[in-house]
């Protein structure tokens, strides 16, 4: 096993999913198996290769800067569930500071 | 045991484009709740991000302002995290290619000089910002996300608060010169936060360090480091070990608050960002952002020492903000004596800043109009007493023909013998008693009826003129 | 009025001759949906007011005699946005997310005058290769409704197939245009990365997705490229180079053409032997037609499943974070904290297969498996490029089989997830390199499609239609009819 429970839950936290007990086992072995295709790569030669990490070999693409209005709140808002005063309303979050920019 | 403070600052800098980094929306702080967001910043399927091309500039222009190398091949980077104001769940950034790299800053501490390393200098977008309500409820407002940020890491080079202060005020200062961002920390343009550890003298080996939030203020970044300082003290002498530790400045207390501990500290699992093609920097753009650097703080002092004969603590304070730097270039470039608009600068206008808490550019007063008052003293239309009447003028409502505005006010000073005279021969005349005083050596006597003289004229008399006319006149009595 | 008895030209002559409108056009549509979708289920929504409204104002303004596509209905893949029409990209995540504004290629269509009927299902997410994995409904293959259509865009493939509409946008991350076009008969393209703006198209693999167009004829197909390519200044990594007509020169010939065939993608799994001699008999017709034909390797190609799979969870992982339950699409009932919103809304709200992609990238991603993983995959990627880079010095276009199998049962391989990306295996490579490749039926085997894949280099699809066209022309595959077997 190249995996085990405790990276699954962990790896689910990350993403900010949860693996019911129940279905903790089989997704284990799931990741499991596909890590072991996955790690089919470990038998190539990548010595001194550039990765690729984009599909397109281009550079340098811009716009000026330019400023449009904004969009509609209004229009923003239609997909919002919970809003007050034109903000977004979310469940209360500890105050730490904002988050980390 | 004798312990070393260890500290390393990030700052972040808004920098002052039209638009965002990555979407067209406007970059204006201040407006209604998100009304400044477009589908790009809420993070709506679909969207895809586009770089804004004075953002690129302006990073590279501060980064040179620090003296920072230029990377010539760069990229973005994703930097993955959950939060609210995070709209992707993910901030476009730079990881291991940051656009600036290997810079220093001097700073100054008790007359001491000493760089401070800079690790390196890298573009991002801005989170937008949470509201904490009472009800149980937070609220965000999506404006300031995707306001292009450099973010700038120092070296762990400082060994005191005072240093991070002194380094915090000329970071502050370098950045405003160049123009790229208004650096305030009361809006939020410039923010920072505080790595801090401590060590014995003499070991190269770091401390564990606890990283300081919530300094909102370069006084609060003193405060949060000579509290952690003394807290981790208490914790080492004791025998005790520290935590990694992220922890928040509280400004009601002036103390640190636990936020959490490296092990609830996220992996932000970096990638480069397959929505945006790698940048290629040139030579020739780097040299023509170079070339477009104005002239830096310190080149400006030397050049006011040399150039205008200004004392060197003169030039410091004149190149203390860049408002104040080129309002004097500009009083000067107007024909005033560079000495008197020093002057006036250091003196009365500064006085009038800190009194009305204004800032320089908010008020009336122009580089054009402040000359036209010093020359005008120079050359006798007005004294330097009616010259503080004129100036208060000028600094609350402005004049662009400030020689019309004295003439108009009544303001001119007499310096006419023909008038002045009758006045002198009245004033004698009615003070027997203080000219056979003058006669019998006492001086305070001229004095007297100088001053009668300028009550006379309410103040407008040339105080020198008057002063040569009534010696004549009391040696004819 | 059945579209599968018409090319797009011909639909276009009879609006510009008045024998038909567009309405009637939208009409046979929808009636034919009528017909068949509670057999096929292609459709997830229709948008039959807007639609006919579209339609009448055509008519009214009368078809511009110079745009082959005006007044021609279309059925888009529910992950293009459509703005004011629900796109779920067939996720209960965007059950009820309304787009506010238009995917480039949407707005694209509708400027060269095209009609959309309504969204199309598909893999939640455009994951997976059979469209069982939509949160909303079951797609089937009208050639045998046991069968599935193939996926991502099974529901694309399946509309044209089944004649609801003769055109369908699709889009593929690493066959979800070629693998379902092949499974149902159809011609389907991925053009090179870069040609197709990706702005409104929902984020699955962002260095790999591209949108293409599902046609049941060569030159159809290179008509929809044609409207919907371009820079777009709102995608960065859209080509800034021009975009030719893509039928330009489409009836060349191959004489004196080189076709590569790269040995790799015919020694895997021979399991169904009818698809690999399929393709051996097109390209015996090459010959005839005075091809050469050359063999050539792609040596890393038995890497492209595992860099692929690697690159397109990570990317994916990352792109799916923003749904949160925040600003838009499915909150859970079941809140009392921040972090409840996240993890209940994002674990009820995407289902098993998205979640197991999410898994496998953010594990992919996160440290000390960054080097071993993403970065060697993105390595592999490198290589799988260069082997196309050089082939293509040497040769004109790649020809192979588009699968290894037929369309494969309904449930077949559903549980083992493991052999459902492996039927990616002569895709996925393609998008790695960003090379474009075209998917053309060229036989049967065992009564169902075979689709044969041409390849040609970078922003060339030129010389990809050309090829195809010289063989559809030469042959009838493309007229056949689906069965619609099972069915009652
Ligand atoms: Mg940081
Ligand atoms: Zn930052």
């Amino acid at each position: 096993m190249a995996i085990n429970e405790e990276t699954v839950k962990q790896v689910a936290k990350l993403a900010k999913l949860e693996i019911g007990e129940e279905d903790i086992l089989t997704f284990t072995k799931e990741m499991d198996s596909i890590i072991e295709m996955v790690e089919q790569l470990e038998g190539l030669d990548t010595e001194g290769i550039e990765g690729t990490y984009h599909g397109l070999n281009e550079h340098n693409v811009w716009r000026e800067d330019k400023a449009e209005n904004g969009t509609d709140r209004e229009d923003l808002f239609k997909n919002v569930k919970t809003h007050k005063d034109g903000y977004i309303e979310v469940p209360a979050m500890f105050d730490n500071g904002g988050s980390e920019a | 045991m004798n312990l070393e403070p260890v500290i390393g600052l990030e700052v972040h800098v808004e920098l002052k484009t039209e638009s965002k980094m990555f979407s067209p929306s406007p970059a204006h702080f201040g407006a209604e709740p998100n009304t400044n967001t477009n589908v790009i910043d809420w993070g709506h399927p679909g969207v895809l991000p586009v770089v804004n091309k004075q953002a690129i500039e302006y990073g590279m222009k501060a980064a040179l302002a620090l003296n920072c190398k230029i990377a010539t091949h760069t990229k973005f980077d994703r930097k993955n995290y959950f939060y609210p104001d995070n709209p992707k769940a993910y901030q476009i950034s730079q990881f291991d290619q940051p656009i600036g790299y290997d810079g220093w800053i001097e700073i100054e501490v008790n007359g001491e000089k000493k760089k401070i390393r800079i690790e390196r200098v890298h573009l991002e977008e801005d989170a937008g910002k949470n509201m904490h309500g009472e009800d149980g409820s937070s609220y965000v407002d999506l404006n300031r996300q995707g306001t292009p940020l450099i973010e700038i890491v120092s070296e762990a080079d400082m060994r005191s608060p005072e240093e991070a202060y002194a380094y915090l005020e000329t970071l502050k200062q370098l950045i405003q010169f160049t123009e790229v961002s208004d650096v305030k920390m009361q809006e939020g343009s410039m923010r920072c936060d505080a790595n801090i550890s401590l060590r014995p003298f003499g070991q190269e080996e770091f401390g564990t360090k606890a990283e300081l939030k919530n300094l909102n203020s370069f006084t609060y970044v003193r405060k949060g480091l000579d509290f952690e300082i003394s807290r981790q003290e208490k914790i080492l002498n004791a025998g005790g070990a520290l935590d990694q530790e992220t922890r928040r400045y509280d400004e009601s207390t002036g103390g640190t608050i636990l936020m959490r501990t490296k092990e609830g500290s996220s992996d932000y699992r970096y990638f480069p960002e397959p929505d945006i093609p790698n940048l290629v920097i040139s030579d020739e753009w780097i040299d023509s952002v170079r070339a477009s650097l104005p002239e830096m703080p310190k080149e400006r002092q030397a050049r006011y020492v040399k150039e205008f004969n200004l004392p060197e603590y003169d030039a410091v304070v004149l190149t203390a903000t860049v408002e104040m730097s080129n309002f004097f270039q500009g009083t000067v470039d107007n024909g005033a004596d560079p000495k008197q608009a020093s002057n006036w600068l250091m003196g009365e206008v500064s006085a009038y800043l800190n009194s009305e808490q204004v800032e320089l550019l908010d008020t009336a007063l122009t580089p054009e109009s402040l000359a036209e008052m010093i020359n005008l003293i120079a050359d006798g239309t007005i004294s330097s007493k009616i010259a503080k009447k004129v100036f208060k003028e000028l600094v609350t409502n402005g004049s662009t023909d400030v020689k019309a505005l004295v003439e108009e006010k009544d303001w001119v000073q007499l310096s006419d013998p023909s008038k002045l005279l009758p006045i002198i021969t009245d004033t004698l005349d009615k003070n027997e008693q203080s000219i056979e005083d003058y006669k019998n050596g006492k001086d305070r006597a001229l004095g007297f009826l100088v001053g009668q003289v300028m009550k006379q004229t309410r103040g407008q008399a040339n105080p020198g003129m008057v002063n040569k006319l009534l010696k004549q006149e009391l040696d004819k009595r | 009025m059945n579209f599968l008895d018409y090319t797009l030209e011909e639909l276009h002559d009879k609006l510009v001759s008045k024998e038909l409108t567009a309405v009637d056009l939208v009409e046979a549509s929808y009636k034919r949906i009528e017909e068949t979708d509670e057999q096929v289920g292609a459709f997830l929504a229709l948008s039959k007011e807007e639609a006919l409204q579209a339609a009448r104002e055509t008519d009214e303004k009368g078809i511009d005699p110079n745009n082959v596509l005006s007044g021609l209905p279309v059925g888009i893949k529910d992950n293009i946005l459509t703005k004011g029409v629900t796109t779920t990209a067939s996720s209960k995540m965007l059950e009820d997310f309304v787009p506010i504004y238009d995917a480039t290629a949407t707005e694209k269509l509708k400027e060269a005058g095209m009609i959309s009927v309504g969204k199309l299902n598909m893999d939640e997410f455009a994951m997976g290769g059979s469209t069982e994995n939509s949160a909303f409904k079951l797609t089937r293959n009208p050639w045998d409704l046991s069968k599935v259509p193939g996926g991502s865009s099974g529901g694309s493939a399946a509309a044209v197939a089944a004649g609801q509409v003769p055109v369908s946008l699709g889009s593929d991350t690493g066959g979800s245009v070629r693998e379902p076009a092949a499974f149902t008969g159809l011609v389907g393209v991925k053009p090179t990365y870069g040609r197709v703006s990706r702005y409104g198209l929902i984020a699955f693999g962002s260095s790999l997705d591209q949108i293409g167009p599902f046609t049941r004829t060569v030159k159809d197909n290179a008509l929809v490229l044609n409207a919907i390519s371009g820079h777009d200044p709102k995608d960065s990594t859209s080509y800034s180079g021009e975009t030719p007509d893509f039928t330009d020169g489409i009836d060349k010939g191959v004489k004196g053409l080189r076709i590569g065939v790269p040995k790799e993608y015919f020694n895997e799994d021979a399991k169904e032997t009818g698809v690999i001699e399929s393709v051996r008999n097109a390209l015996k017709l090459y010959e005839e037609l005075g091809a050469e034909i050359v063999e050539v390797s792609l040596p890393h190609s038995r890497y492209g499943i595992p860099a692929y799979y690697i690159i397109a969870s990570s990317e994916a992982s990352s792109n799916l974070q923003r749904f949160d339950g925040i600003r838009y699409g499915y909150r859970s009932e079941n809140v009392s904290s921040l972090e409840d919103i996240y993890v209940n809304s994002r674990s009820e709200g995407f289902g098993l297969e998205v979640k197991r992609r999410i898994m496998l990238g953010t594990f992919s991603l996160s440290s000390g498996f960054y080097d071993a993983h993403f970065k060697k995959a993105a390595q592999a990627r490198t290589l799988i490029r260069n082997d196309f880079d050089t082939v293509f010095e040497d040769v004109d276009v790649l020809v192979a089989p588009t699968t290894t199998t037929t369309a494969f049962e309904i449930g077949g391989k559903i549980d083992d997830p493991l052999a459902m990306y492996m039927s990616d295996i002569l895709t996925v490579p393609v998008n790695l390199a960003g090379v474009p490749s075209l998917s053309i039926p060229c036989g049967f085997s065992n009564d169902m499609p075979v689709g044969m894949q041409i390849i040609s280099n970078h922003f060339d699809e030129q010389m990809m239609y050309r090829v195809a066209y010289a063989f559809e022309k030469e042959t009838d595959f493309h007229k056949k009819k689906p069965a619609f077997k099972g069915g009652e």
